[in-house]
Parts: structure tokens; C-alpha cells; sequence
């Protein structure tokens, strides 16, 4: 994905001027080319995150699309104050692209770890939060962020699906069950994972890259009525924090009897290193966790 | 209480600034930032009422957003806003909050008030007015003593020294009000990396002018403009 980031970008920088990329030293060696070509408008500011975000927000000021790269607990954890005031509260905005995706960098430790950006974007507003399950889904998201002024959060991973789905920025049936089946939805990277978890489920599978704005209308539609006493069921699964996406569906779904089940990434911090894979099974992600989860929900 | 003998030129601003403040005892001089301003809209940015949204006009970005009540005054006597708005400050249908908000008054760059924003914004401001090739409008922006202890502002610093951002004059309002002071001046945090300084009595206008107008080339620039400790 970070491959498809770079270059994209690079092509956006070559042919549409408004295009800036701001970076904090983070993939700057990807841009050396990128930098030559254009040296007003690749921007590598040191390891300053704060600046980073500051400088995309006077750069947005003067009627440029901000690019703004960096490991997520760097470009959205630590500069979350720049992102509230510096776009949001100056009325512009900017395409923030992270990598390094909740446990990416497990052998690093809890200092690169981000599974709270999505939930910290969620307290901002108007934000829409692409997050793709496949590099070949990344090209297209960011173009078409870079055709407006809107901020956008691009939030890639290690962690892919075995196809693209290039239009999934509304809920995309993967696999449709019975009409009385409960509804799964995968965001981004998870749709792997939850295709193994729930083989031989009467459940319907759905996948969206784009968490924000949440497709609710698309949800509604696939929801089964209540089967007499007993509430459709929903299961959430996103590959950050889990239950970042509830009060979004909840809110969506406030006038529809339902159960929902959010599973995500844990609060707490393990301590420990390891791998991605290691990661997504101690947090109950890996399939045998998922199944383990859904079964316990759905009876 | 006298009134300042050394800026003959400002205009009767006190009765702008009451309408503000309701206060009657404190003369014009209580406001550390308001002679600064003056000269700024007065004599230095090529900026009017017309051209608050002209890609090419100068920028003046208020990092320090506390106490804005000399800013509103300004931006009243220079025909920004009208001066009832003056009225009714931080009233529920008022657009003047003890911070200001870019999106509700003409001629406002940003909206600040948690200190340390404005010159990150400032740096951005003046790369991108470069990237579009124009590089006749300056920047300026206005930061006060104390909101140099946030880190923000350093990495700012540094940044536009190492590239020598030129467009860019800081102004660093000096009233003397850091809980642990600038041994050593304010001015040597900025030239240590590159800038050029200068260091003035913030009261003296024909100073301040000189100091805000003087080009550096392939330097950024800051003003350091000294005014009377803060009252307690």
C-alpha cells in the first residue's frame, strides 16, 4: 500500500499544481525524485509532526491540497491538537496518510502502535476515512481526495485481502446469506480474515474501504426483519479499535430492533512485540478468534 | 493616568477599546499589542477591507489570540468591521469571542487562542503563496513572550531558519509575562538558527516600522518588540 502511495502521489505531484506533500522525515527517501522535481511543493520538515500539520494547514490557507504523511500515532496521535485547530477549526483541510496501521509495527512496541487514530479522527468533524484492504484499492481513494478540500484520513497497512474491491465505498456484499441471516461487516484488512472466520455461517459478509461516512443506508438494507422476539444481529468488525464504528451504527440504526457485536483492536497495552499475526491473536482478530466471537454472539 | 506621549500618530483608538472592554481606567497603553498593530495596518501590510480575500495580499496571522481587544480596534479603524461590533464581545450572537475565529470575522487569517498554532500556520502560509509563484506578499505573524514556551513555535523556528523562509516576519510582542523568562533574549532563539533579528521599543512607531519593512533576503525575520512588564 505505502508502493500505491508513493506512487500516486508522485503523479499527482507532476501533474496538478495545487498538489503539496508534507512530510516529518518518515518515507522521505521514497520522494528524493519527487523533491528535485518539485522543490516547492515536497516538504520534508525534519521530525517535526507538529509543524507538519501546521504547515498543511497554512499551505490549505493559501488554496494548495495538502499531502500529510507519517506513521499514524505520529501524524494523528501526537499532532491531534494541530489536526482539531490548525485544519478543522481553520475551516480547511488536508489528506492525512498514515501507515504503520494499529499493530503494523509490532516489533516496535507500544510507541508505534496506533489502534485509537480512527476513534481521535471520529472526534473531528466531516472527516472521511478511507480505510483500503488491498493496495490496488489505494490509487483511486487518493486521487479522488486530492480533487477537492475536504480532510480526509487514508489509513494504510501491512495487512491486505487477498483481491481489491475497488468499490466498496459503500457496503459491498462479499457473501449474501439466507434473507434471516445476520449481517458482518469487514473494514478494510478484516475482510480476510472474517471470510475464514465464518465459513459454513448462514451470515451475509460485507466490505467497505470507507468506514467514513458509514454507509448506514446500505446497512438498513441488508438488516433482515426481526425474526419474532429476536433482534437482527450485526457484527462489526474493524481492524483499530474496537467499537470505534458504534455509536455511528448505533445512531444509524436507533429506530431498527438490533443487536450489534464490535470487534476491533483492545485498550490495552500488551507490552509485548512479536507480529502483526501475533497481534491479531492475542486481540481475538485472527479467524479462530473471530469465530470464536460470532458464534458466542449469535448462538 | 497620562496618555503615552510617544505615539502621536495612533488615533483615538481609546474610545474603540472601551466600547470593548467597558474599561475606563486603563489607557491605550495597557494593551501590549497595540501599537504593534497599528503601525502593521497603519503603515506596513498591503491589506484593506477590499482585499481581505486577494490571492497577493499581505498576511498578518495573530498567533497570540489572548486578549484581541487592541486587534478588534484596529480591524474597527481601519474599516475591517464595523464598530458595533464592538459592543457586545463574546456575546452569544457576537462575532468578536476573546479569541478570534477566522471564520466569523473579515480580515482574521486564523482563529487562535491555544498558543503556539500561529507559526507553523505561518510557515504553511508562506510555502504555499511560494508554490504558487507569488512571492510579492509577506507574512507576518504575532506571538507574545510567553507562548514561546510551547514547542510548536521551535519547531517552526528552526524549520524556517534552516530554509530561510524569507517571506516570513515573526513579531514576538515582549512583555516580559514567560513564568521563566529568555535568559539571554528572545532574539538569540531565533538567530541561533538562522534568522535575522531585531530588537525594538514596542511603543516606538517609526522603530517598529523600520524594523517590520527592512528586507532580508534568504533570511526569515523576527521583530522583537519590547514593551512594559505585564500588569498583575
Amino acid at each position: 500500500m505505502r508502493d500505491a502511495f508513493v506512487q500516486t502521489t508522485v503523479d499527482l505531484l507532476e501533474n496538478d499544481p495545487r498538489t503539496a506533500l508534507v512530510l516529518a522525515d518518515i518515507s522521505a527517501d521514497r520522494f528524493v525524485d519527487a523533491a528535485r522535481r518539485h522543490p516547492d511543493r515536497v516538504l520534508n520538515v525534519g521530525i517535526r509532526e507538529q509543524l507538519m500539520v501546521g504547515v498543511a494547514g497554512g499551505l490549505a490557507l493559501t488554496g494548495m491540497r495538502p499531502i500529510v504523511h507519517s506513521y499514524a500515532t505520529f501524524a494523528v496521535d501526537r499532532t491531534y491538537e494541530q489536526l482539531k485547530l490548525d485544519l478543522d477549526h481553520q475551516g480547511v483541510g488536508a489528506i492525512v496518510v498514515t501507515v504503520g496501521a494499529s499493530y503494523d509495527g509490532a516489533e516496535m512496541g507500544r510507541t508505534h502502535l496506533s489502534p485509537a487514530d480512527v476513534a481521535l479522527i471520529d472526534t473531528l468533524t466531516g472527516w472521511t476515512v478511507h480505510v483500503p484492504g488491498h493496495p490496488a484499492e489505494v490509487p483511486a481513494l487518493l486521487r479522488a481526495a486530492a480533487q477537492h478540500d475536504g480532510p480526509v484520513y487514508l489509513r494504510l497497512s501491512t495487512q491486505v485481502n487477498d483481491l481489491p474491491r475497488p468499490d466498496a465505498g459503500q457496503l459491498a456484499v462479499v457473501h449474501r446469506g439466507s434473507p434471516v441471516a445476520p449481517v458482518v461487516v469487514a473494514v478494510g484488512p478484516m475482510l480476510h480474515p472474517v471470510l475464514q472466520a465464518v465459513t459454513g455461517l448462514d451470515v451475509t459478509v460485507t466490505y467497505t474501504h470507507t468506514p467514513r461516512p458509514f454507509d448506514v443506508g446500505g446497512l438498513r438494507e441488508l438488516l433482515p426483519a426481526p425474526d419474532g422476539a429476536v433482534a437482527p444481529a450485526v457484527v462489526l468488525v474493524e481492524p483499530y479499535l474496537a467499537g470505534t464504528s458504534s455509536a455511528v451504527l448505533s445512531e444509524g440504526l436507533s429506530d431498527v430492533p438490533h443487536r450489534l457485536l464490535a470487534l476491533g483492536v483492545g485498550r490495552a497495552d500488551l507490552h509485548r512485540y512479536g507480529s502483526p499475526a501475533d497481534h491479531a491473536r492475542w486481540h481475538g482478530l485472527d479467524p479462530a478468534g473471530l469465530r470464536r466471537s460470532v458464534s458466542a454472539f449469535l448462538g | 493616568m497620562t496618555t503615552p506621549t510617544s505615539t502621536p500618530t495612533r488615533p483615538p483608538l481609546g474610545p474603540l477599546l472601551r466600547r470593548l472592554t467597558g474599561d475606563e481606567k486603563h489607557a491605550p497603553s495597557a494593551h501590549s499589542t497595540l501599537d504593534v498593530l497599528w503601525v502593521l495596518y497603519d503603515r506596513v501590510l498591503r491589506v484593506s477591507p477590499d482585499t481581505v480575500d486577494a490571492p497577493d495580499r499581505d498576511r498578518f496571522l495573530l498567533s497570540k489570540g489572548h486578549g484581541p481587544a487592541a486587534y478588534y480596534a484596529v480591524l474597527a479603524a481601519k474599516g475591517f468591521i464595523p464598530e458595533d461590533w464592538l459592543d457586545d464581545l463574546a456575546g452569544p450572537e457576537s462575532r468578536l469571542g476573546h479569541h478570534p475565529d477566522r471564520l466569523l470575522v473579515p480580515g482574521v487569517e486564523i482563529g487562535t487562542g491555544s498558543l503556539g498554532h500561529g507559526l507553523g500556520l505561518a510557515v504553511g502560509t508562506a510555502l504555499g503563496l511560494r508554490a504558487q509563484g507569488l512571492t510579492g506578499p509577506r507574512v507576518y505573524v504575532l506571538l507574545g513572550d510567553a507562548e514561546l514556551d510551547e514547542g510548536a513555535n521551535h519547531e517552526a523556528i528552526a524549520y524556517a531558519g534552516a530554509t530561510g523562509l524569507d517571506p516570513l516576519t515573526a513579531i514576538v510582542v515582549d512583555n516580559q509575562s514567560a513564568s521563566h523568562g529568555w535568559p539571554g533574549g528572545i532574539a538569540s532563539r531565533f538567530t541561533v538558527n538562522g534568522w535575522t533579528a531585531s530588537t525594538v521599543d514596542g511603543r516606538d512607531h517609526h522603530a517598529l516600522e523600520d524594523a517590520l519593512t527592512t528586507r532580508h533576503p534568504g533570511r526569515p525575520h523576527v521583530v522583537v518588540a519590547v514593551v512594559a512588564p505585564k500588569e498583575h
